[in-house]
């Protein structure tokens, strides 16, 4: 009996060290859900494994909580929104090459009848205060992501109050937020690529853009192996080169024309826009 | 076909965990139940209490430990099969072994003595409860699979539901329908209940066949 006890402990120990050799090749990717909702990884994570053999996981977060990965070692490269707590992080040293990759824009989206006349606002400072006073109802991500720090960062430049009577806060991702505005025909702030991807889905309308504050860009940020050494460095440093490049650029130019007739993503990485 | 990808996965996940809880589970009921010794009475305790285990609790715990930062993070297993395995066998183990302990604590003194007195010692005792518990040993195996088929929280958070690599058909179900692909999730569904309907059959089948 205890001769057969070592002989699994063996085989269980080698089935674990056999995955732990094969795991140098992993690199652990933190992005927002806009990038994981509206497909363009799994246009472009293909690509990328075929040409260099890195396997790549992909955790589809709010850019806090990969943000907040990043800091703690537990990603490797970062792709995210977020560009206040970015400049943060790199500030504070634990992420390096912040780089910008490409840009989208917030939109206010929200039932066709748009009870708060929201549309009608001169900018969309005002289209958020006019939802407050009406008290029609808005869903928040609240979950730290990139949209989420814009949103507050809107609603901060007006002194209106967030009631719990009209302001809910859903927890969850674009999409799933998406969804839940639809259902209650309520407002929310979502990017241009997730709301497109979810358009005939769902029964919201455009009820204001073009604001410059609605700009919305993404960076690529590799985690500082000076900080956490057990962190995959190169395969970070491969994966942003990857991103940024030239061939690359063009694939995200292209995405999602077929689809929607129009670009998703503007890529940004070769004219040095932030 | 990307949906065969993650049925053989959900397959190769729940049997794994299946197979290490049916052991780790049924042996610490047998051992429990067979054996008189101070404490015995906390560990039921703590075997019942771990029947109802939650699994976003037991998926943070692994998390915590799989984390490159954890105390286990230089196995690196964290968003790997392997990882969600380890989650499912600490959610299942204890059901089984809660099921199997009642078992066979429900077999009559008597017939302990009578095996013992006929020389049933060790491993032919715990042989011959289990031919006599069949069909609730079976039952407790049932008990374990259904909720590590079913298992969707624990599976999410350490294996973080990657294409091709740790997405099942639970997670798949969650992100098909987060991204408003309802048809898609109700295929999805369907397929988990008709796999589970399935193992459950076969086991109903060896079950009912045991009692006559």
């Amino acid at each position: 009996m205890k001769k057969l006890l070592v002989w699994l402990f063996i085989l269980a120990a080698l089935f674990i060290g056999s995955y732990s050799l094969a795991a140098s090749k992993n690199i652990i990717l933190a992005t927002t859900t806009s990038t994981v909702d509206s497909g363009l990884l799994d246009a472009l994570l293909p690509i990328f494994e075929k040409q260099t053999g890195y396997t790549v996981k992909t955790i589809g977060v709010g850019s806090g909580l990969a943000m907040e990965m990043g800091r703690r070692g537990e990603a490797d490269v970062l792709l995210v929104h977020s560009p206040a707590d970015e400049e943060k992080l790199v500030k504070e040293g634990f992420g390096i090459n912040r780089r910008p990759v490409m840009h989208n824009d917030f939109i206010l989206v929200g039932p066709a009848k748009d009870p708060a006349a929201a549309a009608k606002a001169a900018n969309v400072k005002e289209a958020f205060s006019r939802i407050a006073k009406s008290g029609a109802l808005f869903i928040s991500r609240a979950d730290k992501s990139g949209t989420h720090a814009k949103e507050l960062s809107i609603w901060k430049k007006n002194k209106d109050t967030l009631s719990n009577l009209w302001y809910l806060e859903s927890g969850q991702g674009m999409g799933a937020t998406l969804i839940i505005a639809n259902q209650k025909e309520a407002y929310t702030l979502a990017d241009r690529a997730t709301y497109l991807n979810f358009k005939d889905k769902i029964r919201l309308v455009i009820i204001f853009e073009g604001d410059k504050l609605l700009f919305n860009p993404y960076h690529v940020i590799e985690v500082n192996p000076a900080k956490h050494p057990k962190i995959n460095a190169a395969g970070a440093k491969t994966f942003a080169d990857f991103i940024t490049s030239a061939k690359t650029q063009k694939l995200i130019a292209d995405f999602g024309k077929d689809k929607y007739g129009q670009t998703l993503f503007f890529p940004d990485a070769l004219n040095g826009n932030n | 076909m990307e949906i065969i990808e993650i049925i053989i996965l959900t397959f190769k996940v729940s049997g794994c965990a299946l197979i290490c809880s049916i052991v780790l589970g049924g042996g610490l009921g047998f051992f429990v139940a067979l054996n008189n010794f101070t404490g015995k009475k906390q560990a039921i305790a703590i075997i019942n209490t771990g029947m109802g285990l939650p699994p976003v609790v037991v998926g943070l715990l692994v998390l915590l430990f799989l984390w490159r930062g954890g105390p286990l993070g230089f196995m690196e297993l964290i968003y790997t099969p392997i990882a969600m395995v380890i989650a499912q066998i600490i959610l299942a183990t204890p059901i089984i072994a809660g099921l199997t302990m009642a078992a066979i604590q429900a077999v009559p003194e008597k017939m302990k003595w009578q095996a013992a007195a006929l020389g049933a010692r060790g491993w032919n005792l715990v042989w011959l409860l289990a031919k006599e518990t069949k069909s609730s040993l079976l039952a407790a195996v049932m008990a374990g699979f259904g909720g590590i088929i079913s298992e969707v929280g624990a599976v999410m958070m350490v294996g973080g539901n990657i294409r091709g690599q740790t997405r099942v058909l639970t997670t798949s179900i969650v992100l098909e329908s987060q991204k408003g692909n309802i048809n898609q999730a109700i295929i999805l569904g369907l397929v988990l209940i008709t796999l589970s309907f399935s193992v459950n059959c076969c086991l109903t089948l060896i079950q009912q066949r045991a009692r006559k």
